[in-house]
């Protein structure tokens, strides 16, 4: 059996005495889609952000077997989607995707830019300001920031937010891709029915805990849902 | 090596062109040590006041490290908006790398405003600065880089602090002071030679102080950036 792509053990995330995350043990399959479900509170962003290097661990660890390297080279294999839209709004979209494209190495970075921007819809606002743009096309602009290097592993806090129904079905399309190349992704999102259109497998945490883990069948696709029947 | 230097390169050009867009802060800061200088040759008139000449120097560095900390302040806010902070801590860019860049950037814009003042500081207060520019220009590098530098590393201190504004200043005032100092100095010793102030020591003092904050700020960033 291949190495998961992610694996945590024995997670836990105290903020003072509040307990946000409690012995998570979590393995993402390479190649695979992982929801990350959860009501408010339950701890999905906590462990994305740890998981993506962005919070140490108050106890437990994270390691990613499949693509064992240095902290920096690990970075360099991750793309996150955020709350935050992680794009300046002094740059233009292009300038901004430049920038990313400089911080992660990409080589020739201008026809990926233009790639990206293409994708996304965004090609011919490739010079104007993110300071301008909708919340729509900031996402899109997101999302093409979070895939241009071509991560390994993808972390996306609530990738669906604020996209129409073609950028929506642009990120499905873009996650597909990434799974027919053995890539991994963790989402985290309050939107069910996409989530389980998305993933392949589910993990549901509630008050800190991991309280299921599982395939994702035809009964929970139908009815989104019934995943919090299984809630204690 | 080369995968450093180019991100060095990269925050730094990505910070001024962000600037440079709007110039917010350069025109701010230009416009704040043009009033203070107006001021001070108001307060302290070099015309009936001899002795002020030899204050000058200290009221130029002052009114350098005052605009300075308009600049320091921006370096990091920009990165607050959108979260972007987390967005460097997230990539393979290293905290020396984001340091240096940062730096370099901040010092090129203390820098802008020190030359843009400077020949308005020779009218208000009767200087004839030209003739030393040569030697005054290291200094002025020299000074803004220390300026720099120690804003660089506190400002990632303060990055997510509400009161940045404020607490910048607090933390950068009395550790810049023997900096301070030695640019007062030296330019006192370069505007008039008959001054007993000697260059020298004060111009080692200044380099020291820029190669030890340095030195601590690629030292500390990659943890201070972890802990923000």
């Amino acid at each position: 059996m291949s190495e998961p792509a992610i694996r945590a053990r024995g997670v836990a995330k105290y903020f003072g005495d509040f307990p946000a995350l409690r012995e998570i043990d979590l393995d993402v399959r390479s190649g695979s889609v992982l929801a990350l479900l959860g009501r408010n509170g339950a701890g999905k962003t906590t462990l994305l952000r740890i998981l993506a290097g962005l919070s140490a661990p108050s106890a437990g660890q994270v390691s990613f077997p499949a693509a064992d390297a240095g902290d920096r080279e690990r970075q360099s294999r991750i793309g996150v989607v955020s709350h935050g839209a992680w794009i300046y709004d002094d740059l233009t979209a292009a300038e901004n995707l430049r920038f990313f494209c400089g911080l992660y190495g990409v080589a020739d970075p201008g026809p990926v830019v233009a790639t990206w921007l293409a994708r996304v819809g965004l090609e011919r606002f490739g010079d104007s300001r993110a300071a301008d743009f909708s919340r729509g096309m900031r996402q899109r602009l997101t999302i093409a920031r979070a895939f241009l290097h071509e991560p390994k592993i993808l972390l996306l806090d609530e990738p669906w937010t604020a996209l129409d129904d073609r950028a929506a079905q642009l990120l499905s399309g873009l996650l597909d891709q990434a799974r027919r190349e053995g890539r991994s992704a963790v989402i985290c999102s309050h939107q069910l029915r996409e989530a389980f259109e998305t993933a392949d497998e589910v993990a549901l945490l509630h008050r800190g805990r991991l309280a299921f883990r599982g395939d994702i069948d035809a009964g929970l696709r139908a009815h989104p849902q019934s995943l919090y029947d299984r809630l204690p | 090596m080369k995968r450093f230097l180019a991100h060095v390169r990269i925050v730094a050009l990505k910070d001024l062109r962000c600037e440079f867009r709007d110039r917010q802060v350069l025109n701010a800061a230009i416009s704040f040590s043009l009033v203070v200088l107006l001021m001070f040759s108001f307060t302290f008139d070099p015309n009936t006041n001899v002795e002020v000449r030899s204050l000058s120097a200290g009221l130029l560095w002052v009114v350098y490290l005052f605009a300075g900390v308009l600049v320091l302040n921006r370096g990091f806010a920009r990165e607050t908006a959108n979260d972007c902070l987390d967005a460097l801590v997230a990539s393979p860019l290293s905290g020396d790398a984001l340091f240096l860049g940062k730096t370099i950037s901040s010092c090129t814009l203390i820098l802008a405003v020190e030359l843009i003042s400077l020949p308005v500081f020779g009218i208000f207060f009767d200087s004839n600065w030209l003739p030393h520019f040569g030697r005054l220009l290291p200094v002025l590098a020299l000074g803004s880089w220390s300026f720099a530098a120690v804003g660089t590393t506190f400002g990632a201190i303060t990055a997510n602090n509400r009161l940045r504004e404020l607490m910048l200043p607090l933390l950068l005032f009395p550790v810049c002071l023997p900096a301070l100092v030695a640019c007062m100095s030296v330019t006192w010793g370069i505007f008039d030679p008959t001054a007993v102030t000697e260059i020298g020591p004060w111009l080692r003092l200044l380099i020291g102080f820029d190669i030890i904050y340095t030195l601590l700020g690629v030292l500390v960033m990659d943890t201070l950036l972890r802990a923000a």
